[in-house]
């Protein structure tokens, strides 16, 4: 059980069963959504943006316990940070996951996400979280699917 | 090797020896996560006996040539086993000639062969396919691809809470519009056991064929395609101890012959000029290009296995697993069974409170248990039964109670993580 408590460790148990800004913005001025069709993972994510910067973040939507901390703590993540700075963090959680860069760096509290790499099949569950947020900021009008 | 040379397994005692049939796969016996596997993904696809793993290397090892065409011994040889092969399976199926046993890739594209072939002679604008609400994709999307190049439509049979078909619903579709009926004859998504002999018999008292998806249930009964009446049945070989990329499509020989053939090339034309090809005799017709000869022989060897174990006693031991799997993941708190048909096939597809599918699959997986989660090719099923996803422990023969033990802790296991 040892490699399924560095998967499941509390804090993202914590965040499927509580998942923060787990709601709608109404008056959001950049969504998207994403679908993991392999699983059937669904996101909507919903982002204000003012001079650049991630004003509020939110989601809905379903999925498995990774995909839902992962997009909870995104969101927790990203607010208050400027576009340039979120798209950096999303490009070192890609290569915390992919180990690409061996281990984690400079991603703070999602470090405990580290270990999902060790499930190549679960790794999809984190990023479709990160590839919806990507296209919201960029504006992108069709849905994301990670296949 | 000449036909019928292959190791026939030796019929088990009396009592059912599971761990002696165990012996005959030997993927069962390894450690993944450093626990013993527990294979419970055979609807998924087969573990694969000896015997049929033998007759593969046999075959490569001393006949492998082309077929039909050659005249050296090789070719004579490799063509002898390859009809030999199809003349076993005619013989499992009880098909009344080796003309109606096509062989394909899979059960998908015997159906895809059907809904080319018959569908685009047979069926017009305003005509109506009849589906069930279990049926697998495959037996979904190619009639929906139909439908829309004809201006046909699609109807499809609901099921009740249970999984089961709702045969009034069913027998109100059928009319004059009808060209087809395509049902499962076992859903691999709910272990539903349909009525299809009865399907059959409604359907052809208005005279629509049938086509059975058969791909769940050749691997675990016996079935005789005449004393169904099926127009067609479909099945795939990897389902049924058989290997990967060779299934069976057949049909009944008044309808083969009234059908085009379903793709061009060599082996299924008798003659050709720049004017004019004459095509081949069945079931040469729909198979173009050289077949997956080795394939068609693993598979017979796999379904002369099954018949060697007694098909009626794999089906009498794969009830009582399911008994018994039903009790112990009925006694979880939190665990739903989704499909609870009272005829079932040794399928549990289930889904536990507050712990989506994926982090079950995942946390079984570490357990050493192989189950599928997911939607299993079947998402209208899911969107019938509201949930996003199952996980589904499918059982075969080879399974035995203490590895359903073993599941049931480690969803227990499960639960205290996500506690």
């Amino acid at each position: 059980m040892s490699d399924l408590r560095d998967l499941y460790q509390q804090v993202i148990l914590d965040h499927n069963r509580k998942p923060r800004n787990f709601r709608r913005i109404a008056d959001a001025n950049r969504t998207a959504e994403g679908h993991n069709p392999l699983c059937g993972d669904q996101i909507a994510l919903y982002l204000t943006v003012e001079d650049g910067v991630v004003k509020d973040a939110a989601f809905q939507g379903s999925g498995c316990a990774i995909s839902k901390a992962a997009a909870s703590m995104m969101t927790a993540g990203v607010i208050g940070k400027p576009e340039p700075e979120v798209e950096a963090l999303f490009h070192r959680v890609h290569a915390m996951l992919t180990g690409a860069n061996g281990v984690a760096a400079e991603v703070g509290k999602l470090a405990v996400f580290a270990g999902v790499r060790e499930f190549p099949s679960r790794i999809k569950c984190v990023t479709l979280a990160w590839h919806t947020l990507q296209a919201a900021l960029r504006g992108a009008a069709e849905p994301v699917s990670t296949e | 090797m000449t036909p019928g040379a292959f190791v026939t397994p030796v019929a088990p005692n009396e009592v059912w020896d599971v761990e002696r049939i165990r012996k005959d796969f030997p993927i069962l016996h390894q450690q993944v996560h450093g626990k013993p596997l527990v294979y419970l993904d055979s609807a998924a696809t087969s573990q694969k006996p000896q015997a049929v793993i033998d007759a593969l290397v046999a075959y490569y090892s001393v006949d492998n040539s082309n077929v039909h065409r050659g005249v050296h011994v090789l070719s004579e040889r490799a063509t002898a086993a390859y009809e030999g092969a199809r003349a076993r399976i005619q013989h499992h199926l009880n098909a009344a000639s080796p003309r109606e046993i096509v062989f394909v890739r899979q059960a998908t594209e015997g159906i895809n062969l059907v809904m080319a072939s018959f569908g685009r002679r047979f069926v017009g604008p305003g005509d109506e396919i009849v589906i069930s609400a279990i049926e697998h994709h495959a037996n979904i999307v190619p009639w929906q691809m139909l439908c829309e190049e004809k201006g046909a439509r699609l109807r499809v049979v609901p099921v009740d809470e249970r999984g089961e078909i709702v045969m009034e619903a069913y027998v109100r579709l059928l009319g004059s519009r009808t060209k087809l009926v395509a049902m499962t004859q076992v859903s691999n998504a709910l272990g539903t056991v349909t009525p299809i002999e009865e399907i059959i018999r409604l359907a052809h008292q208005q005279d629509i064929p049938v086509l059975v998806d058969g791909a769940q249930a050749v691997p675990h009964q016996s079935v005789d395609v005449q004393a169904l009446d099926c127009d067609f049945y479909v099945f795939s070989g990897h389902k049924a101890y058989g290997p990967t990329g060779i299934g069976v499509l057949y049909g009944k020989e008044r309808w083969l012959e009234r059908m085009p053939p379903f793709q061009g090339g060599g082996d299924m034309i008798k003659a050709v000029t720049f004017e004019k090809t004459t095509y081949n005799e069945l079931p040469y017709k729909f198979e173009a290009g050289t077949p997956h000869i080795a394939g068609a022989i693993g598979l017979a060897a796999g379904l002369e296995y099954i018949a060697g174990l007694g098909l009626d006693r794999i089906g009498e031991y794969e009830r009582e697993l399911l008994a018994c799997g039903t009790r112990l993941l009925s006694a979880i708190p939190g665990v739903r069974l989704i499909g609870t048909a009272r005829h079932k096939a040794a399928v549990l597809s289930f889904v536990l409170d507050g712990v989506h599918a994926h982090d079950l699959g995942t946390i079984l997986d570490q357990q050493g248990v192989a189950v599928r989660a997911g939607h299993h090719c079947a998402m209208p099923v899911m969107q019938r039964f509201g949930v996003p996803a199952t996980v589904r422990a499918s059982m075969t023969f080879y399974n035995t109670p203490a590895e359903l033990e073993t599941l049931a802790a480690a969803v227990e296991g499960a639960r205290e993580i996500f506690a």
